[in-house]
């Protein structure tokens, strides 16, 4: 019997395909988060848009909120390591979290490393704004991949910039000839190998969440029509008016992403969604994307 | 031979693939009106209590447990198994199923997915060769009524049965190469 293989790792992703996985910061929202349908939520202690609110150094949750979200709720829990802070990782796989999320949401803890994921049997996913991220971070061991997005502002532009970057920085791969993409792997700083598989495939090996800015179920589907495998919801639930109704019409949007009609039914009466920053008036020192390369 | 995929979340494109590795045609099915001209119906791995909330959504529960009761041929694999069975052990407070199987899912039996593995299952129906179980927080049959044959163990449980026309695995054949699993179902339906 094999443990924490790529297989099982990468396997949980895929069963979360098509679902939505919200932040919670209690056992209240956890259960709300399953009740309207979540296929996962993610333990924090303070959501994205608060964080960017008060500021200050953010580090992984508190262990008891995990351990209280992870008895509440039967679906998986995720919960957070900044950047390279390879101990709150081991921490987080020793309370048995389903899913480490190597956030740039979280303050990071290394400049120069990410975590090596090899490491662990618990599964990480990582963030992205282009190939060459996503890249690296499967070679350190992501066994899933989200856009970044610009966490805690409610505004989608940020992640529908990731994915398109992604999407066409492999067709553009695709026009290379396949025996000429040593340059392309030296430009991405990613091995050869996993160059030419995702040449082959047309896509990431792994699935690709978008997460990073969605606050209403348009926001979700748009992401889904732009070849997103799933959607992440931050601060976009829990800091609107309605949540309960609005993470339902979220994961109905998401599993009914090509259906106009169905889309235009479930988003009306939903209350006032977060209100949201322009990226542009958020100083670039500020910005959470840019963390992590 | 037309096979249906339940398509709302969870692994659906690899059930599609492998279906169509099979040498069926499949269809991605959302809605009652989606089933017309299937011989059969996966129902695939994913989160139980979010794909269930999305069938009654749609009206697919009662139209799958229509079909099933005239001589729909189904399969459910990991989270379509425990919707499949009669009884649910560790399920959440509305968790409903179709009650289609005479067994008992415990849901997440091994634990959360540093438990989940990879082991090889004897299935004496596919042949000699073990079957590669992929185990992803799977649940596992705790018991199983007399009229169902059980078609491989893992430890004290059972981890692919069949009823008749219902056929579960609490393991992921579409994640592995190995089609015999879908084959067998497909065998099961009629063209």
């Amino acid at each position: 019997m094999e443990h924490g293989t790529d297989k099982v790792k990468r396997g949980l992703a895929r069963m979360l395909k098509g679902g939505v996985i919200m932040d919670v910061t209690s056992v209240e929202q956890a259960k709300i988060a399953e009740e309207a349908g979540a296929v996962a939520v993610m333990a924090l202690e303070r959501v994205p848009a608060d964080i960017r609110a008060e500021g200050g150094v953010a580090r992984m949750a508190d262990s008891s909120i995990i351990k209280a979200i992870m008895e509440a709720v039967t679906i998986p829990v995720m919960a957070k390591a900044r950047i390279g802070h390879f101990v709150e990782a081991q921490i987080l796989q020793a309370l048995g979290v389903d899913y480490i999320d190597e956030s740039e949401v979280l303050t990071p803890a290394d400049e120069q490393f990410h975590i090596d994921k090899r490491n662990f049997k618990t599964p990480f996913v990582c963030g992205a704004r282009d190939l060459g991220e996503a890249l690296r971070r499967i070679s350190e061991g992501a066994a899933m991949i989200r856009t970044k997005g610009e966490a805690g502002t409610g505004n989608v532009v940020e992640a529908v910039r990731h994915i398109r970057a992604i999407t066409s920085e492999i067709l553009n791969l695709q026009t290379n000839e396949i025996d000429l993409l040593n340059a392309e792997a030296e430009a991405f700083r990613a091995p050869l190998e996993l160059v030419k598989e995702i040449y082959e495939l047309g896509r990431l090996p792994v699935v690709n969440f978008a997460a990073g800015g969605i606050a209403t179920p348009a926001d979700a589907a748009l992401m889904m029509q732009l070849g997103c495998d799933g959607i992440f919801v931050g601060s976009g639930i829990f800091k609107s008016q309605e949540p309960a109704r609005l993470a339902r019409a979220i994961v109905e949007a998401t599993a009914h992403f090509d259906e106009p009609e169905y889309l235009a039914k479930i988003s009306e009466n939903l209350g006032k969604a977060m209100k949201g920053i322009e990226i542009n008036t958020i100083p670039e020192k500020e910005l959470l994307a840019t963390r992590g390369w | 031979m037309k096979i249906g995929i339940m398509g709302l979340q969870g692994s659906v494109i690899e059930h599609v693939n492998a279906v169509a590795k099979s040498g069926a045609e499949p269809v991605i099915v959302k809605y009652p009106k989606d089933m017309d001209g299937i011989s059969g119906l996966i129902i695939p791995g994913g989160e139980s209590t979010a794909i269930q909330k999305l069938m009654e959504k749609t009206g697919l529960a009662a139209a799958i447990k229509e079909k099933a009761d005239s001589g729909l041929s189904l399969y459910g694999t990991c989270a379509g198994l425990i919707m499949m069975a009669k009884e649910i052990d560790n399920g959440t407070d509305d968790q409903l199923s179709l009650g289609l199987i005479d067994i008992k899912a415990k849901r997440n039996a091994y634990g959360r997915q540093n438990e989940s593995f990879e082991e090889y299952i004897d299935i004496p129906a596919l042949g000699d060769r073990p079957f590669p179980g992929v185990f992803i927080r799977a649940p596992l049959i705790i018991y199983s009524g007399e009229g169902v044959e059980i078609l491989g163990r893992y430890g004290d449980g059972i981890a692919a049965a069949r009823q008749g026309k219902f056929l579960v695995s609490a393991f992921h054949p579409e994640l592995t190469d190995d089609m015999r699993f879908h084959r067998y179902f497909i065998s099961m339906c009629d063209g």
